[in-house]
């Protein structure tokens, strides 16, 4: 989905998509060429997106690719909805929190949405520490400790929303 | 025991709130605290407010409770406006129908436990031994009946906290106001102090207002509600009481 909400801002080419991807949501992890073809191929199959004529030149990237209007729907879902709130989630809401701001969608809406689906998780799994045993309660906290971990980053990063938003913008 | 029964007026109040702070301002000099601050909270309902340091959530409290005027808006109780209200009579209500628990500072330090429990029913013009006998069935409630002669500069954070409750539920209270109780407690006793809040709320049917900018102690809510420069910015959906 991050791939297809680059490619919501303008058509680009593979490369560039990498290239974005890269920078402002791998968090150090480079995607390989490989994936984010494979990716591509994907969508177009599924009708997200359109490849164009292969361009002149060299090498193998030499195709444009457009959104198309089921893929900007799937786009603005994606942006809305909160993800099942499990531990260890940062890259994916960091990657909807940059995607939100390039498209300028509402950033903070989706954080907002975010936040009540953990603090929901958090209130079941207080509800079973409570209602369980040592046990219970000891799993119930590791969950609580990382959605707790997870809501702190909700909130500084909505305190940096318009740092981030100036960073990300072309 | 004197009861804690606030006469319904004739209601114009909807919504089944029991209690509800409508569109409500709030300045300190000309530092805005609340710019126009909704809430409903039902009968029974445990309702968690949050929000960053200086967002207004304390404010928001403050006049739910009638300790704060707002400067606009509205603030209903049980079906009758507690911003229109003498000072005389909120603090009536106040002492009747309101218990509070903050996070520091509230008990009297130069009395026992007992003497602090006992307090509000005194107060409340409760005959002494009656009161005393009610203190003593919500100190052993709350696990301390060992600790009832103690002068509360004596007991830990943690039993300070506990007696603190015991004292702000032992009028029982239709609304019990909490504002970061368990802000001066370690991880577990604060988990302790919640358990016992949640399940004396649920037992005697309390409705719990608790400020806390920790996600851990929202958790034990119904629901929560984020304030954020000075307006409530969010709402989880009402949950049914659970009885």
């Amino acid at each position: 989905m991050s791939i297809l909400g680059l490619l919501q801002r303008e058509p680009t080419h593979g490369y560039e998509l990498k290239r974005d991807y890269d920078a402002y949501i791998g968090l150090g992890r480079s995607l390989p060429f490989g994936q984010v073809y494979a990716t591509l191929a994907r969508l177009a199959r599924d009708g997200k997106v359109l490849a164009g004529e292969a361009e002149p030149g060299s090498g193998p990237d030499r195709k444009r690719y457009a959104i198309t209007d089921v893929g900007k729907r799937d786009v603005e879902a994606w942006l809305t909805q909160p993800i099942d709130p499990e531990p260890h989630l940062q890259t994916v809401l960091f990657a909807k929190v940059v995607i939100a701001l390039m498209l300028d969608r509402s950033a903070s809406g989706y954080l907002e949405v975010q936040r009540a689906a953990h603090l929901q998780r958090m209130r079941e799994l207080t509800e079973l520490k409570r209602a369980g045993g040592t046990m219970d309660a000891l799993m119930a906290d590791h969950g609580l400790f990382h959605l707790e971990a997870d809501l702190r980053w909700i909130d500084v990063t909505e305190a940096r929303l318009h740092a981030l938003k100036e960073m990300v913008s072309r | 025991m004197s009861t804690a029964h606030v006469p319904a007026s004739p209601a114009p109040v909807p919504t089944g709130s029991l209690i509800e702070a409508r569109d409500v301002v709030k300045s300190f000099g000309e530092t805005p605290a609340l710019r126009g601050a909704s809430v409903a909270v039902a009968p029974g309902e445990i309702v968690a407010v949050m929000g960053p340091s200086g967002s207004g959530k304390s404010t928001l409290l403050h006049c739910l409770a009638g300790i704060f005027k707002p400067d606009r808006g509205q603030v209903w109780f049980d079906g009758q406006r507690l911003d229109a209200l003498g000072e005389a009579e909120r603090t009536r209500l106040r002492r009747t129908a309101f218990g509070f628990i903050f996070q520091f500072g509230q008990l009297v330090p130069e009395l026992s436990a007992a003497d602090n429990v006992a307090l509000p029913l005194l107060l409340g013009k409760v005959r002494r031994k009656d009161a005393y006998r009610q203190v003593a069935a919500w100190l052993e409630r709350l696990g301390l009946q060992e600790l009832g002669h103690h002068r509360t500069g004596e007991l830990s954070g943690g039993e300070a906290q506990r007696v603190a409750l015991a004292r702000a539920l032992t009028i029982r209270p239709r609304v019990l106001f909490a504002d970061e109780p368990t802000g001066s407690l370690d991880s577990l006793m604060g988990e302790r102090v919640m358990d016992l809040l949640v399940d004396l709320a649920r037992q005697e049917g309390t409705t719990v207002v608790l400020v806390t900018h920790d996600a851990r102690v929202a958790a034990y809510a119904d629901r929560e509600v984020m304030v954020r420069d000075g307006r409530v910015s969010t709402q989880s959906r009402a949950a049914a009481v659970p009885r």
